[in-house]
Formats: structure tokens, sequence, C-alpha cells
């Protein structure tokens, strides 16, 4: 396989979402969107624009817009409900446990804005919980994919696949590193980049910085193993029981507070099936704050320099 | 459809007042109170005015029926089963372990139940999306949803509302159960929503208050709310709680605790 290189091309996962709405909408007349008076952010305003008669918007009601979708799913619709992530995970919660879920409706709940990456709208706008809440509903499916050219596929496959879906994706622009001729199936891990001496599992935009991290092993010559876990659950427990068997060492990177979040389903395969030195780069009971998605990054430890650090400290742990 | 007399509408409700009381009584826990408040409203649209096939649940074109104060499905349960959707010897099984008939609503299980319900506050909502489903459809089914007079304290209520009178859902009907108590007590003490109508028609609803126990009164009710055009129906139905058992009626304390042997058996005689 390849070794992946970062490219220059930036395209946020939201304008990917948008555009992948229209063409799923061009082929499926089933598809309806609802939005909560946020669509020109989650671009869902694209789809209301050439499907009007598709397109809801339900104001500044979410919890309304997510039982409205459930009602829509059981007369054959298939709605895809959009808006921040804080809110659809958040304000939102029960109704998606309740009446989404516990009824098995074919709900496709696609968060934008996800991670303290929203930058300078701060804490109230930064949803890093959503991982933990919406892991924790029996039946759901959770992806947070890395980039746009993912994120097309992403939503694809939640269209496809009968029952309830949470995508979370985000507002920066953020580079193209997968392929279009990658493969993606839901709960399938895709292996960006190969190395012997310790694994990085990331999900979401912290790809892009697993993959600075690996550079910068590899400079200092440890090889590192890049995991994009584009699912969080269903979760690839062969790949990342191969990927730690492989290394013996594994660290997780996620814009998600620790608890509950991505390395904590990480460490729940492990603990069973492959034990090895783990690190885990989160949020650690924080809370976002306003400021530039760098200056953010820095200060909750989320950047490459501190996914390396990390991965050396597992690496030194064997 | 052809349209049972009132004595026959009478004698069902009487019929699956007593599956309600045999059925808590069997269980020994689940919600009598709201039950009996709400059953005559549902057998007079199962009945009476829903388009349902009891031998096709799934039918496209069926009438939907939404009981958002899912606490109250014995009524529910007991309708379904004497339209046929199950048999009428499967209420024994209500709220034990591995039964269809869970103490609220799971559309999973049970024949008839549109949505999973329990949670107050969502099955108007949920209504919604069915109205608007059809609306996008061109199809003809109408919605009816089943609130209580509590159960409108919870905000997402009117959210819906206000949704439903914007989106001019005229297939979507409210039904509430003003049974005038909830657990804690009076709708009044614990939180009042008074004045109700005025509330609705201000949020753009067509509002209908009737006697929710006067079988003729109610199916005019639905017909009447067919018949009104761009907006959504309230229909607003004064009901008492435990109606038809004499020791439950008018106290909030039958909201949810099941009839013990003797009571059951007390009640049963009421209602022979």
């Amino acid at each position: 396989m390849p070794v992946k290189t970062t490219t220059t091309k930036m395209v946020s996962t939201r304008e990917a979402y948008g555009e992948t709405l229209l063409e799923l909408g061009n082929a499926h007349e089933e598809i309806v969107v609802l939005d909560a008076d946020l669509s020109k952010s989650t671009t869902t305003a694209k789809f209301g624009k050439k499907f009007p008669n598709r397109f809801f918007n339900m104001g500044i009601a979410e919890a309304n817009m997510m039982n409205t979708a459930a009602g829509l799913a059981t007369c054959g619709k298939v709605p895809f409900v959009s808006t921040f992530s804080i809110f659809a995970s958040g304000r939102a919660w029960e109704q998606v446990r309740n009446t989404v879920c516990h009824s098995g409706l074919n709900v496709k709940i696609v968060a934008t804005h996800g991670g303290v990456a929203v930058g300078a709208d701060g804490c109230s706008h930064q949803c890093i919980e959503d991982f933990a809440l919406m892991r924790a509903i029996p039946t759901m499916t959770v992806m947070a994919p890395c980039d746009a050219v993912e994120t097309k596929k992403a939503v694809t496959a939640a269209y496809h696949h009968k029952g309830p879906v949470y995508i979370r994706l985000g507002r920066a622009a953020v580079p193209i590193l997968t392929e279009e001729q990658d493969s993606f199936s839901i709960g399938k891990a895709l292996i960006m980049r190969e190395g012997g001496d310790v694994a990085i599992i990331a999900c979401e935009i912290m790809v892009a910085e697993a993959l600075k991290a690996a550079e910068m092993l590899s400079a200092k010559g440890v090889e590192a193993s890049v995991v994009n876990l584009h699912t969080l659950k269903p979760i690839d427990r062969e790949t990342i029981t191969m990927v730690a068997k492989e290394t013996g060492a594994v660290v997780t990177a996620e814009q998600h507070v620790l608890d509950g979040g991505m390395g904590s389903a990480v460490a729940m395969v492990l603990a069973k099936e492959s034990p090895v030195p783990m690190e885990m780069i989160g949020i650690d009971n924080r809370f976002g704050q306003s400021g530039e998605p760098a200056t953010l990054f820095k200060e909750y430890r989320l950047t490459a320099d501190d996914i390396a650090a990390a991965a050396l400290n597992a690496y030194n742990r064997k | 459809m052809k349209r049972p007399s009132i004595e026959l509408l009478e004698d069902k409700a009487k019929q699956t007042r007593r599956h309600i009381i045999r059925m808590l009584g069997k269980a020994g826990s689940g919600h009598p109170g709201g039950s009996l408040s709400a059953i005559d409203l549902i057998v007079a649209l199962y009945y009476g005015k829903l388009r349902h096939d009891p031998q096709n649940p799934a039918w496209p074109d069926r009438d939907r029926f939404v009981l958002s104060k899912g606490h109250s499905c014995p009524a529910l349960y007991a309708v379904l089963a004497e339209t046929g959707y199950f048999p009428v010897s499967e209420l024994d099984t209500l709220r034990q372990f591995g039964t269809r008939l869970q103490g609220h609503p799971d559309c999973h299980l049970t024949p008839g139940i549109e949505i999973s319900s329990g949670s107050l506050g969502q099955g108007l909502s949920v209504g919604l999306g069915m109205a608007l489903a059809a609306k996008i459809d061109k199809k003809d089914y109408r919605v009816y949803v089943m609130l209580g007079d509590g159960e409108i304290e919870e905000g997402q209520i009117w959210e819906a509302a206000m949704a439903a009178s914007h989106y001019g859902l005229d297939n979507l009907c409210a039904i509430i159960d003003n049974n005038g108590l909830q657990i804690d007590g009076p709708i009044n003490q614990v939180m009042s929503p008074l004045p109700i109508p005025d509330k609705w028609l201000a949020f753009g609803w067509n509002v209908i208050q009737i006697n929710g126990h006067d079988m003729k009164k109610i199916l005019q009710a639905y017909d009447e709310a067919e018949t009104l055009k761009g907006k959504p129906t309230v229909i607003i139905a004064k009901t008492i709680k435990g109606k038809g058992v004499s020791f439950m009626e008018g106290d909030a304390d039958w909201h949810g605790k099941a009839p013990n042997k003797e009571q059951t058996e007390a009640a049963l005689v009421e209602l022979a």
C-alpha cells in the first residue's frame, strides 16, 4: 500500500455534505432534509434551493425537528437532519434516543461544527461530547469522516444503511487526505500509513494531525501506522486489534473529551483483545473557548507535536 | 366506512374499560387514570373514524394514530386487541418480561403501534412528520395525535404546534385528554397550562371543545376536524381521570397505580 501524504487542497467537510445531498437528492426522491435555521452554515440550503418541496426549515427548535424527521421516516422518507453538533447530539439527545433509535427509524443526523476547531464562536458552539452521547445509544451508527472525499462516501453510505446514523462534520476547510478510489464501508477503518513501531488511531480532522505526527516520528526513526477510524460505532475491532498486535503501542487522537470518546472506545476493544501501552490525545475535562483553531489545538494539546510526543511515550512503554 | 351505532361504541368502551382494569390488576403496575379518561376517544376513533386495517397494519394509506401520552397504552392495547391487531388473550401479558405489550408503547413489538412513545412531549412532532409526508406524497391519510393535558407543559409540544401551523397541516389533528390531573395533582396547581384553548388559537390552530365521554360529540368533532382546511385542528376533550370506576374518578393518585385484587373486582362489578 502506498504511503499517503497530505495535499494542499482544502475543503470543509460541511461543504462536501451539501454537494453530496444534491447528488443523492437527484437520485432518490424519498430523501427529505430538515434544518433548524442553520442551513447556510450546514450547507443544506443548497438542497433547499434545488428541492424546495423536500426541504423543511424547522426554525430554532431542534427537539421538534428530530421527531418530525422520525415521523417522516415512518412514512418511508429518508430524512437528513442537520444543525450544529452541539444541538443535534445535545439539545435533541433524548428525542434521538427515545423516538428515533428506539423506534429503529431511518433518520440520518448530519451535524456540523464539531470540536474546538469551530474556533472563535467559543465553548457554547464547540461540541466536544457528541461521540460519547451518540455512541451510548443502542443501535446508533456514529461516523466522523476526515475530509471532503470521505464525507461524500460517509453520507452516501449513511443513505444506503437502514437505521439511524450520526455523522460529525466540521466547520473549517481541511486538507483532502483520502482518494476517490479508497474503499469505504461503515465500520471498516482505513489504514492511511503503515509502520511497525506504533499505531496512531485518529478520526475526523485529527487524521491530518496524525499523518503529520507520523512524518515527525519517522524523522526520529520511529515508524507509525495511521488508522483513520471514520466509524466509531460499530467499531472495527479487527483492524484495531491487528495494528495493536503489529506495533505493540497505540495512540488515539480526537477532538473530543477523553471521557466516552473514540479513545475510550478503542481502549474497550484493546483491553479485551490486545492490551498494549496506550496514550490518548483528546480534551481532558475542560470546556472549549474562543480562539483561532490552531491556537486552540495548541492550548488543548491536539497538535501533531502532541500526538508525536504521545506516540513516543507509548512506544517507550513497550 | 360504515359507522357503528353510538350504543355499540358505548358497549365497546365499557368492554375495553374492563380490559384495562383486568390487565392492570394482573400486571400489578401501570396507569389506570389516564387510560380510563382516554378510552372513549380512542374507541370512537378506531371504530368510527380511522381508516385502518388490522390485518395489514403497514397499509401505506392508513390514517395514523400516535399515542403521545404513552403511559395510557393499556387503553390503546385494549382497542388494538378488540379490533384484531393481536389476540385479546395477550392483554394478560401486559408489562411482563418478554411481552409484546411493554409498559410504554414499543412499535417494534406491538402490531398497530405507529411509534414508540412514553417520553412525554414528542408525539405531536412525530405526527407532524407523518402529516408532512402525506402532503409531500399528495396522499389523503390523516394523522391523529393524543396528548395529555399535563403533557402540554412540555416545551416541545409548542415547537410542534408552531411548526404544524406554519406548514398548514390540516391533515393533522391533536386530541387533548383534558382530565385536569397529572401525577403530582391538578394541572393548574402543578404547572398551569391554562387557558388551553387560547394557547392553541394563538398558535394558529382550529380549536374544538367537547365532552370527551360523549360518543356522539366525539365523532362530530372528528368529522368537523376533517372539514377544516388550511390549519391543523386540536380537539380539547374534557374528560374525567379514572372515568367509569367510582373510586378512581378525579383522583390523581390513580394516575400510576394499579388496582389490587379487591379493587379490580370492585371495578369490574361497576363496569359489568
